[in-house]
């Protein structure tokens, strides 16, 4: 099963953090559909949006692998499905 | 292609990670068909083996979605059919039914199962008066089960036989549970206008209109509407301040709509309503009573309180409404007083009273709830708090309910503390010129004009 989800990345910036987070995702087989990533007072946020591929890896898998990112980085970074937002902001 | 904005992404987090922006509740809602039987031993094993089967990938299915869509839903919890309709005879202790849900709920995993109840508007049959009879036994005897018995509606009036009955239960439970500052009592509701689709506790039933199974969700979050008022400039008039609700609104509902078809889905089961209600938690901030302050009144209780909630109420609705094409249950701003920080501070301050809790009863749901009263207050006094909200739902047509806690040995000024989402209270003062001998005298309250309707 194919899920797009939203995956974003919130802290302080410093080298690699693409580099760590892509590589995780590549890593359990997410393909990278779109990227937006702005730097505002040194805080690095980036949102991506990616398609899980759980035939792969689980929903649940991805997201564990994105938590020892999140930890070895010190930066805050999430993956919820896609539709929570298309749903909350679109009528 | 990102058809979401970065803002719009980060606004999502700010209200999950900042304001509490959560689902309330996913209630699974139970037929018991097949479960009636002679004797309160068998009806008390059919329950245990429905429950626990049927309600058994509740929790996994409820935390996974949770993950996924990284959003919190905080309660996980079973309605039943009302237990009186499944008994037989006269005379039975039904506290073995009581228990016998609440090894189902543990085993589960679900917080709380309601539906020891009765509907009892018009008159009491033989099982409901088992099943009221048996109301504090099985609240002492339980951790996680429910009551709630519906005494009035504004179809039949109000059956104040009935009423001065749950008074009597509502301080024999409060007696039987208070070393525990009578918390029996927090899991006791009477109704008017019960609704049959209720995803809320503590008065959730099945109701027989349903089907077998159903999935039913309460949506939160006050504390994301208070941050959205708050960042209103000082002079936005009502109208800017109603649409700030009301855009609010309809995102939360579409949380709640999002959750309940996929978990519906996930459960190969029905889904039933999404209710839109504001419920506060004890938690600073999560607080429907601040909304009303941050709206401009002083202190939640003071002049201009019923208009605040009336129109916080109505802009949820009208939100709502166009998130979700299945609102049901009690669909209004929940006023429970211990679970909501600013209203007990209210409280305390002396700017929030229990007369003015009735006048707000009026404008909003479930009204006079999780207020703690003084343990030596009389059965009359009780039994027409109770009736005086009971005549406000009846004439306009709306769900109206208490949740009265007579603590044991307490008086006014003193605190009960119940712990986790139940919070914690002051006890308030009660008017000392209660209609007694209206309590005595029974009988029903007649249907009013407004329910001759065709």
């Amino acid at each position: 099963m194919q899920t797009s989800a939203i995956l974003s990345v919130l802290g302080e910036d410093r080298v690699g953090i693409v580099a760590a987070v892509s590589a995780a995702l590549a890593e359990t087989g997410t393909n990278i559909e779109d990227i937006r990533q702005t730097i505002l007072s040194g805080v690095f946020s980036m949102t991506m949006l990616v398609t899980v591929d759980e035939e792969r890896t689980s929903f649940e898998g991805v997201q564990a692998r994105l938590a020892e990112v999140s930890e070895s980085l010190s930066m805050q970074i999430t993956l919820q499905r896609e539709d929570v937002f298309r749903f909350m902001h679109r009528v | 292609m990102l058809q979401i904005s970065p803002e719009e992404i980060a606004e999502t987090l700010t209200m999950i990670t900042q304001q509490h922006l959560d689902i309330r509740t996913v209630t699974l809602g139970l037929s018991l068909g097949g479960c009636a039987a002679d004797d309160v031993a068998t009806v008390a094993a059919r329950v245990y083996e429905k429950v626990s089967t049927a309600a058994q990938r509740l929790v996994p299915v409820a935390e996974a979605i949770e993950r996924e869509y990284g959003i919190p839903i905080i309660n996980k919890r079973i309605a039943v059919s009302a237990i009186s309709e499944l008994v037989c005879g006269s005379g039975h202790d039904l506290t073995p039914i009581a228990v016998a849900m609440d090894r189902a709920a543990r085993e589960v995993g679900v917080d709380f199962i309601g539906g020891f109840s009765a509907l009892v508007h018009k008159g009491i049959g033989a099982g409901d008066r088992m099943l009221i009879d048996s109301i504090p036994a099985a609240l002492a005897s339980t951790e996680r089960v429910c009551s709630s018995v519906n005494v009035a509606s504004t179809r039949a009036g109000i059956n104040m036989d009935a009423v001065l009955r749950m008074a009597e239960i509502t301080l024999e439970t409060a007696a039987l549970t208070a070393e525990h500052d009578s918390i029996g009592c927090a899991k006791l509701v009477v109704f008017c206008n019960m609704v049959e689709d209720n995803p809320f506790m503590a008065g959730a039933v099945h109701g027989s209109g349903e089907a077998d199974a159903v999935i039913n969700v309460g949506i939160s979050g006050p504390g994301v509407v208070r941050a959205v008022v708050e960042s209103l400039p000082k002079d936005a008039d009502l109208t800017t301040v109603a649409e700030a609700i009301k855009a609010t609104s309809f995102k939360i509902t579409r949380a709640g709509e999002l959750v309940a078809r996929e978990a519906a889905r996930r459960l190969g089961v029905e889904m039933g309503i999404v209710d839109l209600s504001l419920a506060p938690t004890p938690a600073e901030g999560d607080s429907v009573a601040a909304i009303i302050e941050a709206i401009g009144v002083k202190r939640c209780g003071g002049p201009g309180t019923t208009t605040a909630l009336a129109l916080l109420n109505d802009a949820v609705k009208k939100g709502g409404a166009m998130g979700t094409s299945s609102i049901g249950g009690l669909s209004g701003a929940f006023i429970p007083v211990s679970e909501d920080a600013n209203m007990v501070r209210a409280v305390r301050d002396g700017a929030l009273t229990l007369e003015k809790l009735e006048a707000m009863t009026s404008v909003c749901s479930v009204g006079l709830d999780m207020i703690a009263i003084p343990g030596d207050t009389a059965v009359e006094t009780i039994a027409t708090i109770m009736s005086d909200a009971y005549a406000i739902g009846v004439i306009n047509s709306k769900t109206t309910a208490t949740r009265l806690i007579p603590a044991i040995g307490k008086v006014a000024g003193d605190t009960v503390d119940f712990g986790g989402l139940l919070g914690a209270a002051p006890v308030m003062n009660v008017s000392q010129w209660a209609g007694t001998v209206l309590a005595r005298r029974g009988g029903r309250f007649p249907a009013p004009l407004s329910s001759l309707r065709n």
